[in-house]
């Protein structure tokens, strides 16, 4: 009776043991979703390389437990967003959302993941709705609020007094949005202000007009392919020696740089990382990225990557339990981690405070284009919407 | 102004190129190929791959003219000539079909990352054309080609033999045949011809344009707008539309506000097909 007894206690306390070592060892969920095919396809690919490289070194593992990341691809497209989003949250039953690259996708996509008490934790895109009036206490951005991007340019050229620009755009939102922060701070004159064709190909006839024109400096927006294309033509039309050009982070990075070629020299940057960054953890990035895959990383890629070391870093603040969100968010708000980008904090709206950077493009050693690191432009740039959020308990 | 007009002519004339293959295709055929657009981005991406490896300018431009001439026949001969006979849906869908295959195969061969085409330093800088008017050497290249092509192809299809075997069975296939006309063969090389142009179409673009995955596409619409308007089938309604085309883009997003001037060649079309159902120069009474 005894020897039963003691063998029935034994197993009981076994089998609590086991459970409680099950719940522990299960793996966070991670849901990942971006664009990985069409044109922009190459924007996709590098936040998922980064991401990759982020739990490369992490072992797979955030905050010490063990991680499986679903990977999906929304085509560039809101409503495919978000039948893959639907389908992460309600059966795949994920803890953490991230990776979606375009802005309109991601509002698509964020309300019912937000109030279905998932977190979004931006590794990319980062809209004004988001940071002011429809702020969400589980949104974070890990990224930038998109206007800062052409902010931070507009700082520098109205402190560097150049006295007249032309500025050009694609007719679409975020081309709107980045002429918008770019005025936000320049007050110089705006010879010509020109919305093209989204996706157009040819930009001789606007060329043109730049050069009829004379003004001091060119601000462009042109995200992809576009860039390629307008910034090759520039060149072509020997303009570039004349009329420098301007432009904010994404745009002419390692992404589209080998394939504007020589054209892309001498174009400066604002932007929040560069692959030239000195500090210890960019270093390791760079390098490692670059054994990996063969070439050097974006921007994209680093807040990626910045992305993987943030969550490790809360996940392990709050003890592993990504169950508890309330603990997880407060984790999260410090931002107690060593960034790539060197300082990074949180704003009362969860987007960041952050540096940015002027860089011009130059070719290294080896005969490779890469943005050469110049003057940090402004400190702790903070977005211009976080006054119009009151986030809700 | 005179800067602009060139710019107008220039991307006309780029036009053409990719339109004469597909209204040669459409008219002579009754095929519709929306395929087009992917051998015109076979084209770049065959040219700036063979550059990058060679080192020369010079060797890409027969490799990618060739390529995607063999690439048409292939396609010819392989699977489109099952589709002559069916109905215009049927040819619409298998060759979007070939659109997204092509696009997904460019980006397992090549990743997705734009390819790098530079330049050769003769062709890279400008010319004065005036006093006080530089305009990119290339671009007065692609001019050039564009116009000499559209003589050659003008003089092949009205003054030679070929040209009127290709006519004559465009017009009554099975008369054609009967008189000895190897109809079969006409076809596929005319569509090899087709497709040459879009790949000549394509390495020119891969200097000025980026060379990416899905780039065909943009173009083929541009290319559609330029057969309707010049008239399925007509090679002088293709060259006469993709000038017009090429202007009035060029004006109109210099003189009108951006969303009209995005506008202006659809209202183009609108107009001339309301008066001219059939196009400009209607082949095919």
């Amino acid at each position: 009776m005894t020897h039963m007894f003691r063998a029935l206690s034994f197993a009981a306390c076994f089998a609590a043991l086991a459970t409680a070592v099950s719940a522990q060892d299960a793996p966070i969920r991670i849901g990942f979703i971006t664009t990985l095919s069409g044109p922009a396809g190459s924007i996709g690919q590098e936040l998922a390389d980064g991401f990759k490289l982020g739990l490369a070194k992490t072992g797979d593992t955030l905050g010490g437990r063990k991680v499986v990341v679903h990977y999906a691809d929304d085509q560039a497209k809101p409503d495919i967003g978000r039948q893959h989003a639907d389908k992460m949250v309600e059966s795949d039953k994920v803890d953490i959302l991230t990776g979606v690259n375009f802005s309109n996708v991601l509002l698509a996509i964020a309300k019912p993941v937000l109030d279905a008490g998932v977190l979004y934790v931006s590794t990319n895109a980062g809209p004004s709705q988001l940071a002011g009036k429809q702020c969400h206490p589980n949104f974070f951005a890990a990224s930038f609020q998109n206007d800062t991007t052409s902010e931070a340019i507009g700082i520098h050229m109205q402190e560097k007094g150049i006295k007249d620009v032309y500025i050009l755009a694609p007719n679409y939102p975020a081309g709107k949005d980045m002429v918008a922060g770019f005025k936000r701070y320049y007050k110089g004159a705006v010879v010509g202000e020109v919305y093209t064709a989204f996706n157009q190909l040819d930009y001789s006839a606007e060329i043109a007009q730049i050069r009829a024109a004379k003004p001091s400096a060119v601000f462009f927006f042109y995200p992809g392919g576009m860039g390629i294309n307008f910034v090759k033509q520039y060149d072509q039309a020997g303009l570039k020696q004349q009329i420098p050009l301007y432009t904010g982070a994404f745009v002419v990075d390692q992404s589209v740089l080998p394939a504007m070629g020589d054209a892309a020299i001498g174009v400066n940057t604002a932007t929040l990382w560069s692959e030239e960054f000195p500090n210890a953890a960019s270093r390791e990035f760079a390098a490692a990225f670059e054994k990996t895959y063969g070439r050097i990383p974006s921007p994209y890629a680093a807040d990626s990557y910045d992305t993987v070391l943030m969550l490790d870093a809360a996940i392990r603040a709050s003890a592993g339990r990504v169950d508890d969100k309330a603990a997880l968010r407060r984790a999260l708000e410090k931002a107690d981690f060593a960034s790539i980008r060197g300082h990074f904090r949180f704003n009362s709206n969860h987007f960041p405070i952050q540096d940015y950077y002027l860089t011009t493009v130059e070719k290294d050693g080896k005969g490779r284009l890469y943005n050469k690191l110049g003057e940090r432009i402004v400190e702790g740039l903070k977005d211009s919407y976080a006054t119009t959020c009151t986030m809700a308990p | 102004m005179i800067e602009q007009t060139l710019n107008g002519v220039q991307l006309g004339v780029m036009l053409f190129l990719m339109a004469s293959g597909l209204t040669l295709v459409f008219g002579i055929m009754n095929f519709i190929n929306l395929a087009h657009g992917s051998l015109y981005m076979a084209g770049a991406f065959t040219a700036a791959w063979i550059q990058n490896i060679s080192g020369s300018f010079l060797l890409a431009i027969p490799a990618a003219i060739l390529l995607t001439a063999a690439l048409g026949v292939v396609f010819e001969v392989g699977l489109f000539r099952r589709f002559y006979a069916r109905n215009h849906l049927d040819q619409v869908l298998v060759t979007f079909g070939i659109v997204l295959v092509a696009n997904e195969a460019t980006r397992m061969i090549f990743g997705p990352v734009p390819l790098r085409m530079p330049l050769p330093p003769l062709l890279a800088g400008s010319v004065e054309i005036l006093p006080g008017l530089p305009y990119p050497t290339f671009r007065l290249v692609v001019l050039g080609v564009g116009l000499a092509v559209a003589g050659l192809l003008w003089v092949i299809v009205m003054r030679t033999r070929i040209g009127m075997w290709v006519r004559a069975g465009s017009s009554n296939r099975p008369i054609a045949a009967a008189m000895g006309v190897d109809v079969d063969r006409v076809f596929a090389a005319l569509f090899a011809v087709g497709a040459a142009l879009a790949g000549l179409a394509g390495l020119m673009a891969g200097p000025i344009l980026a060379v990416q995955v899905g780039m065909g596409e943009p173009i083929l619409i541009l290319a559609l707008v330029v057969t309707v308007i010049g008239g399925i089938g007509s090679i002088k309604g293709a060259f006469v539309a993709a000038l017009m085309v090429g202007l009035v883009d060029t004006f109109g997003r210099v003189l009108l506000p951006p969303a009209l001037g995005s506008m202006v060649i659809f209202l183009l079309m609108a107009l001339i097909l309301a008066f001219r159902p059939k196009g400009l120069f209607p082949v095919h009474g």
